[in-house]
């Protein structure tokens, strides 16, 4: 085990008996919440970090489990004791959002009322929601105000969303490679995820956990358009270029290229461990994710109250949430004259250069952590 | 090249109203917003490209937003701060006339900051037929990020075609100085503050 590991860690459940009213309308029963945390909370209980994740992490964000060694959190390379989220001084929590598929409550779960799994009737949980209910999970812990609320892409609107939500119990909000809103083009891409999932004929409106099948292709194929708007160009054609599985091009639909093996293992991988009932809604959490539809789309008057210090970080060879739409952000900030720093990075990785462990990247979050 | 002294901050400082906004175009390590902010208590931004420089100024705790000044301006509302300043900057942009419009777009009051061209120094470097080099301007010909050098009656004489209103003016010679007698010859740095007329 690397010495900056945070090392064996456990993932933990929180269960919840109130009712929970959601944006949408729609009330749960009652849930439980899955959760891990690194690092030791303080007897003053401010220095706790909330890492928030995106659309196919979980709660499990640093370390490995005892039974599973290889399972490594997702954001590992960020946190641990002398990382840039630094568990010696740090308590670092991982929440699963609800509507999840890694043990908070989601779609597999039973549902109270009919007894069966909800599958289908599970409702649309939105970017709100999750905040509200990590604030619950804070209350649990006797977390009364984040030293920092930081994540990536759909990350970084719940960070957003905590200044909004909760001017008073946030710090600093470390939004990284994120959007005010997103644009056509990206719920574009969600759309034909979903239709390849909803299409699958195994799909079933989403009840298909009774029936003892997964929506594997749709899902597969979901994950693979949303790999390639992760990935730039460039890191694409370094990665792979045009090179061929064999030595020469076999004219026919198997997998020629390189890339298409790529995809197809990550389709493959994916679709085992993940949910397609959730992955639908987490794709709906995002085109729904708005904080300026409020305020007659602007976003200045959203981000009126907002409260704590920001740091605005984005990577220029990102194209899903281009640097441009960080600026949104910035300047909505800057107009309010709320503390915020802004760094772009040259990264070459495209959208998933915000889980790499690039040194200007980790730098910045580091030295602003030691300010902090 | 960024002013560094305490003195050099003092003379910006003196013509800042406590309280103000300010913004700093081109603010290397945040020194100065660090500075105004203890001495003058002022709300302040600054923009700055360097990803070290960038570092530093999350240091100094300061607010910096990475970018370009000459693309970038636009992070800026028209008429959101009361000054923005520009330090030993101006001579190294590409479009100098359309940053002084866009600083005076964004600030009530402008302040730059500039060494000196026609410094008696310099000229004589030119006479003997070198470039010059000096503590202003540390750089040889290839390797200077200055593209625009000028003298302080250059810079009156754009102030005037502009129609910028000089509010103050305050040359010093190269042991720091203040110099009131042939400013555009034993001088080799100058502040100014300017706004609209």
């Amino acid at each position: 085990m690397p010495t900056d590991s945070v090392g064996i860690v456990h993932p933990e459940i929180m269960v919840f008996d109130d009712t929970i009213s959601l944006e949408s309308g729609s009330e749960l029963e009652g849930f439980q919440v899955a959760y891990e945390t690194y690092g030791t909370l303080n007897a003053e209980k401010n220095n706790a970090i909330l890492v928030c994740h995106a659309l196919n992490a979980s709660h499990h964000v640093a370390g490995v489990y005892a039974d599973d060694k290889k399972n490594i959190g997702w954001w590992d390379n960020l946190i641990g004791p002398g990382k840039p989220l630094d568990t010696k001084k740090f308590f670092v929590i991982g929440v699963n959002n609800l509507g999840g598929c890694h043990g908070s409550t989601g779609p597999s779960s039973i549902n109270p009322r009919t007894g069966r799994r909800f599958g289908g009737d599970f409702p649309i949980v939105l970017v709100e929601d999750w905040v509200r209910v990590q604030a619950l999970v804070a209350d649990r812990l006797g977390i009364k105000r984040f030293f920092a609320v930081i994540g990536g892409s759909l990350g970084a609107m719940q960070a957003l969303q905590w200044s909004i939500t909760y001017p008073n119990r946030i710090l600093n909000s470390i939004v990284i490679a994120a959007a005010p809103k997103l644009s056509a083009q990206n719920i574009a891409f969600n759309e034909v995820a979903r239709q390849a999932i909803t299409t699958d004929p195994n799909y079933n409106r989403g009840h298909y956990y009774d029936k003892n099948v997964i929506p594997k292709q749709g899902l597969r194929i979901a994950r693979m358009i949303g790999h390639i708007t992760y990935l730039s160009d460039d890191a694409m054609a370094e990665k792979f270029g045009r090179e061929l599985r064999k030595d020469s091009l076999a004219f026919n639909f198997d997998v020629n290229f390189q890339i298409e093996s790529y995809l197809r293992y990550q389709g493959d991988k994916f679709a085992e461990n993940f949910d397609a009932n959730t992955y639908l809604r987490i794709t709906k959490a995002l085109d729904y994710f708005d904080p300026a539809a409020d305020y007659d789309g602007q976003l200045r008057l959203a981000l009126a109250r907002v409260g704590g210090k920001f740091l605005v970080i984005s990577f220029t060879s990102d194209w899903r949430f281009s640097p441009s739409r960080s600026h949104e952000i910035v300047k909505a900030l800057i107009d309010n004259g709320k503390n915020v720093t802004y760094a772009e990075i040259d990264a070459p990785h495209g959208h998933d250069a915000f889980l790499m462990a690039d040194s200007r990247y980790h730098n910045i979050i580091r030295r602003y952590l030691e300010n902090a | 090249m960024k002013l560094k002294t305490r003195s050099d901050y003092q003379t910006i400082g003196g013509w800042i109203q406590s309280g103000s906004k300010v913004l700093d175009f081109g603010c290397g390590d945040g020194g100065l917003l660090r500075y105004l902010a203890d001495e003058r208590d002022v709300e302040g931004y600054g923009m700055e490209i360097e990803d070290e420089k960038v570092l530093q100024c999350i240091s100094n705790g300061v607010n910096v937003i990475q970018g370009n000044l000459e693309k970038d301006s636009s992070f800026f509302d028209t008429g959101a701060f009361d000054y923005v300043i520009l330090s030993l900057t101006l001579q190294a942009v590409r479009h100098t006339e359309s940053v002084v419009l866009e600083m005076l777009r964004i600030g009530r009051e402008c302040i730059v900051t500039f060494p000196n061209f026609g410094f008696w120094f310099h000229r004589y470097q030119v006479i003997l037929g070198n470039m010059p080099v000096s503590n202003q301007l540390p750089f040889q010909w290839y390797n200077t990020p200055n593209v625009h050098l000028f003298t302080v009656n250059d810079f009156e004489n754009f102030c005037a075609e502009n129609s910028l209103h000089i509010m103050d003016r305050l040359v010093l010679d190269s042991k720091g100085n203040k110099v009131n007698f042939l400013p555009n010859f034993l001088g080799s740095l100058a502040f100014y503050r300017f706004k609209k007329k």
